[in-house]
């Protein structure tokens, strides 16, 4: 099948070290001791723990429920006792907990009853929400509900669906053995999304340098009965980000204020697609995924491996070299150090790569920025690193952002071709960071803004609700005065006459009077917050500085420059606004 | 505990980056040598010394890692780019000002490596020749007869500055030969001197030029360098002198002459190209290249200097900034219409 491709600008070759652990067949990593499943797995909202210390659990069950639209149910891996639902550290760079299902295995991995659906029957707003409950999300490393991008939009009709098994990023293999070795039900998964998005075109994506897994593909799409195009694209990082891929797959590209959406065009990973199907046809909910586990290790391999296994567990699997110094998880252009060898694996977990100074020698120094244009040459969106950099530097964020900071992927090749070895991306993210909270201070600190003037109109009006009903009363007590002197049969007309008037206008009079007592009222505060903010270096005097200060003030007072007033009346300087 | 991704990095740095600037200029060095003088290898050496003291003295005032900035490299090429510039029989206190002068004032109290708003390789000839404007015009002679000890003494003021060193660039003497003809002869008529004039540019001084091109075309091989600033300097100055020679052949020498003499190919390819001082954009480097060629021929063909390089790369540093920010290419995503 010929097809024309297109070209992204930039990009850079790494070495692309997979070869490593592409030697066996995809293994089974065994039931570990503890399982620690995070309840928040999936971008949008956490789940809601749904069972308890104690309770059996049997493997699939849901122990997290969806909590929203953009959210994805999370399920027990194994069957076993629920030790506790507590807080955890995440395999995550910031290094915080999070609410977490720990369950001891029993051993025997037992089912809940699983239900294959022929989702052919099934509205597609059925396969949605199965897909939901299932807990299916990206499994490319941005772990997004899936079934929240499977809705095809009104405006714009559905051109291409790109599927991603480019997988570019070096050592990670986990997508190309899933291809090589279950690309049927890759295939079916593809068929899924492809029903529910009815997209005019499939196109599957392979770096060129998997023919394996694209043969695999191509021969299951053929088995399948299928019509899907199974495209090898050229190895270049990042091919495998979902903008890169789209863009060399069908010449669009997407700009970080637009989704894929609005151009057509949707993007799954072939893992997603896998458990996508698993999930509908064996009504099997994702609880476990495919690992690559190499770097620093005598036996890199891929293995299956049970969402919340303990990393160092996994690991241990491989045979870490003894100068293994932490744990990379995600690949080396974009993964992080996890805070901890014992955290879990998660549905974003594809790659954990056993670190050592070996294999990723300690960087030089940072030099200073000599403009050569490497950045701005690697970079797939076309950005100034440069620029950014100096931007980000001199926490000039504005410009940053003229620059486009937020259309930066973090994909590193910037960082990967500077001969300064300026660590650009993390200058990126700090900018980034800095500027979402400053906006996040601003928007907090416009709501108290508006809070405080919201209260202050609430108490203006209060008082004057109080001022007039005192005027009120005082009017009636006028009217009944006048009713009561007319009663006693002394009253004249005249009086008569003037009363009736006098009653009417007691209440214009009370409120103007009571309007005037709440302005005197503010201006009495006003002045006592004055007096309270006065410089205070006044208070902590000796005695005689306190004589002589008492001395100066009594002349200022013999000369009225002042009153002597406030000191008299030290009082309303306790009132504070709030 | 360990720096952030990406933990995979490509095998490079500034100083290999330097490196290969050296490298890249050594062709043209090895003609100079061979077919003008050996003294410029003399020159490059002190030079050299000279940047790398500057360097250190100011590294430690400002208590900058010294060992570190040291290796870069960028002093190197900064120095060779001043011996080159200079005439290769100055005396070694006129190539040592200047040096210094570059290092200290034009790059190190500017903040050191990276950002120095001017070439300071180009400041250091720009002073030298406004100061020292006879030295700075003392050439050797086509086929200079003097052996190289005498050269050496030369540079050190140890023996007198000889009738064969004062002579001037092919481009100078074409000038002034022009000058002083005042109709008389002919552009043609001159380059038809091949003692002066070599096969078409200057003898010597043409394979010197076609060495830097070489130098040049393997930087971009390497990607040290984008086509966009020699092209566009190479471009610039050859529509310029070739309409010019087309309008008046008698007058204006032939594209091909103003390529290959003067500093013409170590501008388009080293100095313009510096990325410190000049543009980064690629329509920027267009511009930044194009204004270079265009103010280095009008200088030296209508200017009161012997080669416009220099001032006109100076020039260009000062606009690089507005350049840039005008020139800012759509990012991915934002190419189509506004
Ligand atoms: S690659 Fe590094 S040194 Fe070169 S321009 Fe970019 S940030 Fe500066
Ligand atoms: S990390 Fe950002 S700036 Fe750097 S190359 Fe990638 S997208 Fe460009």
């Amino acid at each position: 099948m010929l097809m024309n491709l297109f070209k992204f600008k930039g990009g850079v070759k790494p070495p692309t070290n997979k070869t490593q652990s592409l030697g066996k067949p995809i293994a089974q990593a065994p039931i570990p001791s503890r399982l620690v499943v995070p309840l928040h797995q999936s971008i949008g909202g956490t789940p809601r723990p749904v069972v308890q210390a104690g309770d059996r659990v049997l493997k699939g069950q849901l122990i997290g429920e969806a909590d929203g639209w953009i959210s994805a149910a999370v399920h027990a891996p194994t069957s076993g006792t629920v030790l506790e639902v507590a807080m955890h550290v995440q395999p995550h760079p910031s290094g915080l907990d999070a609410l977490c299902v720990v369950i001891e295995p029993d051993g025997k991995d037992e089912w809940i009853p699983r239900q294959p659906l022929d989702y052919k029957s099934l509205a597609p707003e059925q396969v949605r929400e199965r897909l939901q409950q299932a807990g299916v999300v990206g499994l490319g490393g941005a772990v997004f509900p899936t079934h929240g991008k499977l809705t095809a939009s009104k405006t714009v009709p559905m051109e291409e669906m790109v599927v991603n098994g480019a997988e570019c990023e070096p050592f990670i293999t986990c997508d190309d053995l899933l291809m090589r070795e279950r690309a049927e039900e890759v295939v079916r998964g593809i068929g899924i999304f492809r029903d529910l998005l009815q997209p005019k075109k499939i196109l599957i994506g392979i770096e060129d340098n998997k023919p394996e897994a694209a043969e695999a593909m191509r021969a299951a799409v053929k088995a399948v009965g299928e019509t899907f195009e199974v495209v090898q694209v050229p190895t270049l990082y990042p091919a495998g980000g979902a903008k890169q891929l789209i863009r060399v797959l069908t010449g669009k590209e997407v700009p970080a204020a637009k989704r894929s959406t609005d151009l057509g065009v949707q993007c799954f990973n072939v893992a997603t697609a896998y458990t996508a199907w698993r999930a509908i046809a064996h009504g099997e909910p994702v609880v476990s995924r495919l690992v690559t586990v190499t770097g620093n290790v005598a036996e890199p391999r891929n293995y299956e491996v049970l969402i919340g296994t303990p990393m160092d567990e996994l690991l241990k699997l491989a045979q870490p070299k003894p100068d293994t110094d932490g744990i990379v998880m995600g690949g080396p252009m974009m993964g992080f150090l996890v805070p901890a060898s014992s955290v879990p694996v998660v549905k974003a977990t594809n790659c954990l790569i056993a670190h050592s100074d070996k294999l990723f020698p300690p960087k030089a120094p940072e030099m200073p920025c000599i403009r050569c244009g490497a950045c701005a040459q690697a970079c797939p969106h076309e950005l100034q690193p440069f620029e950014m950099y100096w931007f980000s530097r001199a926490k000039n964020f504005g410009k940053t952002q003229e620059y486009n900071i937020f259309d930066c992927i973090e994909c590193g090749c910037c960082s990967f071709v500077c001969p300064s070895r300026i660590p650009l991306v993390q200058y990126f993210r700090f900018a980034k960071s800095e500027i979402w909270a400053r906006e996040r201070e601003k928007n907090a600190s416009e709501q108290a803004k508006a809070r405080f003037e919201f209260k202050q109109l609430r108490e203006e009006r209060e008082k004057a609700d109080k001022a007039e009903k005192l005027a009120k009363a005082a009017a009636a007590q006028a009217a009944k005065k006048a009713a009561e002197a007319a009663a006693e049969g002394s009253a004249q007309v005249a009086v008569e006459t003037t009363a009736a008037p006098v009653a009417e206008a007691a209440p214009v009079d009370a409120a103007k009077e009571a309007k005037r007592a709440t302005i005197e009222a503010a201006m009495a505060r006003a002045k006592a917050q004055r007096e309270a903010v006065q410089p205070k270096n006044t208070e902590h005097l000796a005695p005689d500085q306190q004589k002589a200060a008492d001395e100066i003030e009594a002349r200022r007072v013999a000369a009225h420059l002042i009153d002597a007033e406030p000191a008299a009346a030290p009082a309303p300087a306790s009132e504070k606004p709030e | 505990m360990f720096a952030p991704a990406p933990f995979l990095l490509k095998d490079a740095s500034v100083t290999k980056v330097m490196t290969q600037v050296c490298l890249a200029l050594v062709p043209g060095i090895a003609a100079y040598a061979w077919l003008v003088t050996p003294a410029i290898l003399i020159q490059l050496v002190i030079a050299s010394l000279a940047a790398l003291l500057a360097e250190a003295f100011m590294l430690r005032l400002q208590g900058k890692p010294q060992a570190i900035f040291l290796t870069d490299g960028s002093a190197i090429v900064t120095a060779w780019l001043i011996a080159l510039a200079f005439p290769p029989l100055a005396p070694w206190w006129l190539v040592v000002t200047g040096t210094v002068f570059a290092i200290v004032v034009a790059k190190q109290l500017y903040g050191g490596l990276g950002q120095n708003p001017f070439n300071p390789a180009m400041i250091a000839f720009a002073i030298c020749i406004v100061a020292f404007p006879a030295l700075m015009s003392q050439w050797p002679n086509a086929g200079l007869q003097v052996t190289l000890v005498d050269q050496i003494k030369v540079i050190f003021g140890l023996a007198p500055r000889v009738d064969a060193l004062s002579g001037a660039t092919p481009l100078d003497a074409m000038k002034t030969a022009l000058k002083l003809a005042e109709g008389s002869s002919s552009v043609g008529q001159l380059l038809a001197n091949t003692e002066i004039y070599g096969s078409f540019a200057g003898r010597g001084w043409e394979w010197i030029a076609a060495g830097y091109l070489l130098g040049g075309l393997w930087m971009w091989q390497r990607n040290l360098i984008t086509w966009h600033v020699p092209t566009a300097f190479i471009g610039a100055m050859l529509v310029l002198s070739g309409g010019l020679w087309l309008y008046n052949p008698a007058e204006f020498a032939n594209p091909l002459f103003h390529l290959f003499s003067g500093g013409a190919m170590l501008g388009a390819f080293f100095i313009a190209t510096d990325p410190v001082s000049g543009c980064t954009t690629p329509r920027g480097k267009l511009i930044f290249g194009a204004g270079a060629g265009l103010l280095a021929y009008i200088i030296r063909v209508f200017g009161g200097y012997p080669d416009g390089v220099a001032f006109a790369v100076l020039l260009m540093n000062l606009c690089a900034p507005l350049i840039d920010l005008l020139t800012q290419p759509p990012i991915f995503g934002m190419k189509d219409k506004a």
